[in-house]
This record gives structure tokens, sequence and C-alpha cells, in this order.
């Protein structure tokens, strides 16, 4: 069972790293798509299926597509691939910053008398989880609805184009 | 080792290599997909401690995780509309560059 585990470890860690080093925009897109797969395999293994095929199809489905879509309109020819100077040194303190929070995490867990029996996986149908969220959650279903609506359409109005201001000095 | 330690520890290198990129990369993009990967590593800790915690009857952890992915999505969607909003005034999307956002 761990061996399974080191091994969805060791593909998150490696791809979201290999992605955040990289300079190529492009490749970083695809390689996050890998670790969000990844992430969706940890989900399979931990045995939170709903939550597995919910990552795919919002991670690796749309946020993925937004993301590319965004570098496609953004790119510059060639600007990006020229290395700034000072980005040494902010690369070197953002390591050291992370570095040690990874210290500091690593310790906390190491240090946590945590429990050490497995229990048996749990069972979270989705009938249970959609009884769950129309009972007792639907609250918090109503408003992650409104701020995913409020979401999209301030998206639309920031990333609309503005025809007014052309107009306005027109005759 | 049981799972949930490494399950812990790989939440937290996950979490350290988002901060590391967020943190160095001067591309906007580039940092909210830090951010992204940092959510992410949130998520694993939720379900971690649904599946291996002290009381995994409850569908807590699954519920938040849902909620979680939702204002994320809706946080990448605003972020990169904002990465595109920048780069049509500025023709760049370099931050050092995006210190001025009014106008």
């Amino acid at each position: 069972m761990n061996a399974v585990l080191v091994i969805i470890a060791f593909t998150i860690l490696a791809s979201a790293a290999v992605a955040m080093s990289l300079r190529n925009l492009i490749h970083s897109a695809l390689l996050l798509v890998a670790n969000w797969l990844g992430v969706a395999a940890f989900y399979l293994w931990a045995g939170a299926e709903f939550v597995a095929f919910a990552q795919v199809l919002i991670y690796v489905g749309a946020v993925s597509m937004i993301v590319l879509f965004a570098m496609l309109l953004t790119r510059r020819a060639r600007a990006d691939a020229a290395v700034v100077p000072g980005s040494i040194d902010r690369a070197i303190s953002a390591l050291a910053v992370s570095g040690a929070v990874a210290g500091v995490l690593v310790f906390a867990v190491l240090q946590t008398h945590l429990p050490a029996v497995t229990p048996p996986a749990p069972a979270a149908t989705v009938r249970q989880l959609g009884a769950q969220l129309m009972g007792p959650q639907a609250a918090a279903l109503l408003v992650a609805g409104v701020i995913l609506t409020v979401a999209l359409l301030g998206a639309v109005i920031l990333a609309a184009k503005e025809r007014n201001s052309n107009q306005d000095d027109a005759p | 080792m049981s799972p949930l330690p490494l399950c812990l520890l790989l939440s937290s290198g996950l979490f350290c290599v988002g901060l590391a990129g967020a943190l160095s990369r001067s591309n906007a993009i580039l940092v909210l997909l830090g951010i992204e990967l940092m959510l992410n590593a949130a998520n694993l800790n939720f379900i971690a401690f649904w599946r291996f915690g002290l009381t995994p009857s409850a569908d807590t952890g699954i519920i938040f995780v849902i909620f979680s992915i939702a204002v994320a999505a809706a946080e990448a969607a605003v972020g990169l509309a904002l990465v595109i909003a920048i780069y049509r005034h500025q023709k760049n999307i370099r931050l050092q560059e995006a210190a001025r956002l009014k106008g």
C-alpha cells in the first residue's frame, strides 16, 4: 500500500518541481497537467473517487485549458526566454524561504503523535455526498454557486475589450 | 511508517514547491500556477485526514475538498482574466513591470 503512495508522491513532487523550474511555459503547463493527474491518483488511492473525478474534470479539463489559453494569448516572441538580472537573487531567496517552511512542516509532522492504526476505508458513496450537500450543507452549496457566478461575470468584465474608450474620442 | 505521516509529508513537499515557484518566478501565470499547487497541497491534507484520521466516518473532508476545488476554480478564472487585462495594458506579464495597475 505504501509503495503505491511513494510512486504517486514521486510523480506529484517531480512534476511540480520540474514545472516550476522550466523556462518554457507550455512545457510547464503540460507538466502541471501531469501533476494534477497525480493528485487525482492520490484521491483514488485514498478512496475518494468522487473527488478524484472532480479533480480530473475541473483541473485537468478546465483549469488547464484556461491556463493554456492565457499563455497563448499573452505570449510574446522570444521575449520571455531572456534571463533577467536579479532573478537569481529572487530564486535563491525563494528557495531559502520554502526550504525553511519545509523544515518547519517536516519537523512538525515528525514530532506529532499521529494515529498509527489504519482504520477501515470509510464508505462515502455519491448518494451520501449528495444528501450531505443538499441537506446540511445546502447553504454552503448555494454560496459556492453564487461565488462561481460572480467570478465568471468578473472574469468576463475584466478580460473584455473596452470598446467605449475609442468611441468617446471619436466625433 | 504509517500512511498518514507520509501523506502529510507529501503535501508539505507539494506546498513548498508551489511556494518556491510562486516566489521565484516573474511570469504572472506561473505565479498563479504555484498558488494552485499550494491549494492542491491543502486538499491532499483534507483527504489524508478524512481517510486516516480519528473519525473517518464523517464525510466532512470530502465536502470541504469539493468546496475548496470550487473556490480554486473561481480564483483561477479571475486570476487569468487579470493577467489578460494586465497584458492588454502593458503588453507584458512580467510582474516587475506590472507595478502600476491603474490606467
